[in-house]
């Protein structure tokens, strides 16, 4: 049993290990060169362009359920009226990141691990090392800074669409003036609002590509390896979504309010 | 063990005191309990070939990861180029990298580029040749493996046979002196192995390519050791070689990590080791 523990203990400690090792190396060939650009231009198009249907659907969807189920609640208090005030400050202070990651993590977390994983088992990565490439600049950096940078974009649009979503609701099904929507939103959001919005896809989409891509590079035993990974990525990032995700109210409520 | 000295299998022409191309002097590897290699040791000189002969699992491949330095050795020397590589940092290793093509079991070939991408890969992306050139030198390397005509093709519309030779074409592209083929015929039917096993030949006496060549495929490492490439005109010949020739391939035996034989093809085939008379029967 004590067998069993330690190992388990082992194997842990080596993961945190070699995912920090990971980042450093990434952090190092990110501001060294050679530098991929068309890789990250590649990247930026697939992980961004390539999420826009499903960010923008959870959005507007996530807005229009948040909208009708609010109203019935504000009608008990009065307050339909100010339906828009809570779906825009859920929407971007947190539904708006926190789903956009979840998606991100399903969609882009699963595809780095399932393309790095077979890359991997094909030789494909000792093939780039032995033509002179390294690994990490080629494959990691670009999908970490477009991570880095898509995710808070995507992100923004999931806010936009979640507060059309609401609007379309609140107009249509709760009967809420259109005007007395927007300006009820715009008298309630603030700078921190924008702020907390921008600063956590920044950090998820961070974590959702370095888990992809350590859990990737570190793919064994062939396609059944394969789906592993790819299995234990997309678990491994919508936790750490989550995770993060509260740690990072957490300080920023300290910060920012 | 059989050893023969080195000496006494000189190519013609080549000085005694030429610095090997690549040196293994007992090179030790264990993954947990296990040992993969012990006290492994051989030379190669520029321009010569080497075949690893062996079982699956017999560290056949270990020996070019570590001469790649994917992997560290527990114990030894690899020298490559006269360069201590066991030691050297990744960063170092890219360098010592540059002059040595890998032929990878199943090619390894990038699913996601094409054929002339693959091939011009480290010319395109390392090298900063203008790309006009590396075209030039794509259309060239194809042309060789006689493949020109899928130059524009993704891998995966390729044979196994068209993927390995492609495969070849990517390691020769940049024009390295050492070229590692790990299985580079498994899993292949006899002629298109054969196919691939001329390609070799071609690199070893055409571009004076040094090679290592690690198979447990019998029938393909006598064949490279018994044939060699000649020009004829505008052509290119595969013919049967003289005694002289055959003996500079130089076969090496491993058996569960260790050495069990070192010699030529002559060597080899007299060989009274039951269990190399078993392999090789």
């Amino acid at each position: 049993m004590l067998d069993i523990l330690t190992t388990w203990l082992k194997g842990g400690v080596l993961e945190v290990q070699e995912y920090v090792r990971l980042q450093a190396a990434a952090l190092q060939a990110a501001v060294s060169r050679p530098f991929y650009a068309r890789d990250v231009v590649e990247q930026f198009d697939q992980i961004g362009i390539g999420s826009l249907t499903v960010v923008v659907l959870t959005g507007f969807f996530t807005g229009a359920v948040l909208a009708l189920q609010t109203g019935i609640t504000l009608d008990n208090f009065g307050a339909r009226p100010f339906v828009g005030q809570l779906v825009s400050a859920s929407m971007i202070r947190e539904l708006g990141p926190v789903l956009t990651g979840l998606m991100l993590a399903g969609r882009i977390g699963s595809g780095i691990a399932a393309e790095l994983g077979s890359m991997v088992v094909t030789d494909q990565i000792n093939a780039l090392r032995a033509l002179g490439t390294d690994p990490v600049r080629k494959l990691v950096v670009p999908r970490v800074l477009a991570g880095l940078f898509m995710a808070p974009v995507l992100t923004v649009l999931a806010d936009a669409l979640g507060i059309l979503g609401g609007w379309f609701i609140a107009v249509f099904q709760l009967r809420v003036a259109s005007s007395l929507y927007w300006t009820s939103i715009v008298d309630v959001l603030a700078l921190p609002d924008a702020w907390m919005g921008l600063i956590k896809p920044f950090c998820l989409g961070y974590v959702i590509t370095t888990i992809g891509c350590h859990v990737g590079l570190r793919t064994k035993g062939g396609t059944q390896g394969v789906g592993r990974s790819t299995t234990n990525a997309v678990v491994a990032s919508s936790v750490a979504v989550i995770a993060v995700d509260f740690f990072l109210t957490r300080l920023l409520i300290t910060l920012l309010y | 063990m059989d050893r023969q000295p080195t000496e006494d299998r000189q190519p013609t022409g080549v000085q005694l005191v030429e610095s090997p191309a690549i040196e293994l002097a007992r090179v030790s590897l264990s993954f947990d309990e296990s040992v993969v290699l012990q006290d492994v040791s051989f030379t190669l000189l520029p321009g010569h070939t080497k075949i690893i002969l062996g079982a699956s699992g017999s560290g056949k491949s270990t020996i070019l990861k570590l001469i790649l330095g994917f992997w560290k050795p527990d114990g030894g020397i690899i020298r490559v180029r006269g360069e201590r590589t066991d030691t050297m940092s990744e960063r170092d290793l890219m360098r010592v990298r540059a002059d040595i093509g890998m032929v990878f079991q199943e090619g390894a070939l990038f699913d996601s580029l094409s054929v002339a991408e693959n091939v011009g890969y480290k010319l395109y992306e390392e090298s900063g040749t203008p790309p006009g050139d590396v075209r030039r030198r794509v259309e060239q390397v194809l042309g060789f493996i006689g493949l020109a005509d899928y130059i524009d093709n993704m891998p995966s519309e390729l044979s196994g046979g068209q993927r390995r030779r492609v495969a070849i074409a990517r390691a020769m592209a940049a024009k390295p002196g050492i070229i590692l083929y790990d299985e580079a015929t498994t899993g292949l039917d006899p002629i298109t192995a054969i196919t691939v096993d001329e390609e070799i030949i071609k690199l070893r006496d055409l571009e004076r390519v040094t090679s290592i060549i690690v198979t447990h495929q019998l029938r393909d490492a006598f064949y490279i050791a018994t044939h060699e490439a000649i020009r004829d005109g505008s052509r290119v010949r595969i013919v049967a070689a003289d005694e002289q020739k055959a003996d500079e391939a130089e076969f090496i035996m491993l058996r569960n990590g260790r050495v069990a034989f070192e010699g030529n093809a002559s060597e080899l085939r007299a060989t009274h080791d039951s269990y190399l008379k078993t392999f090789l029967s």
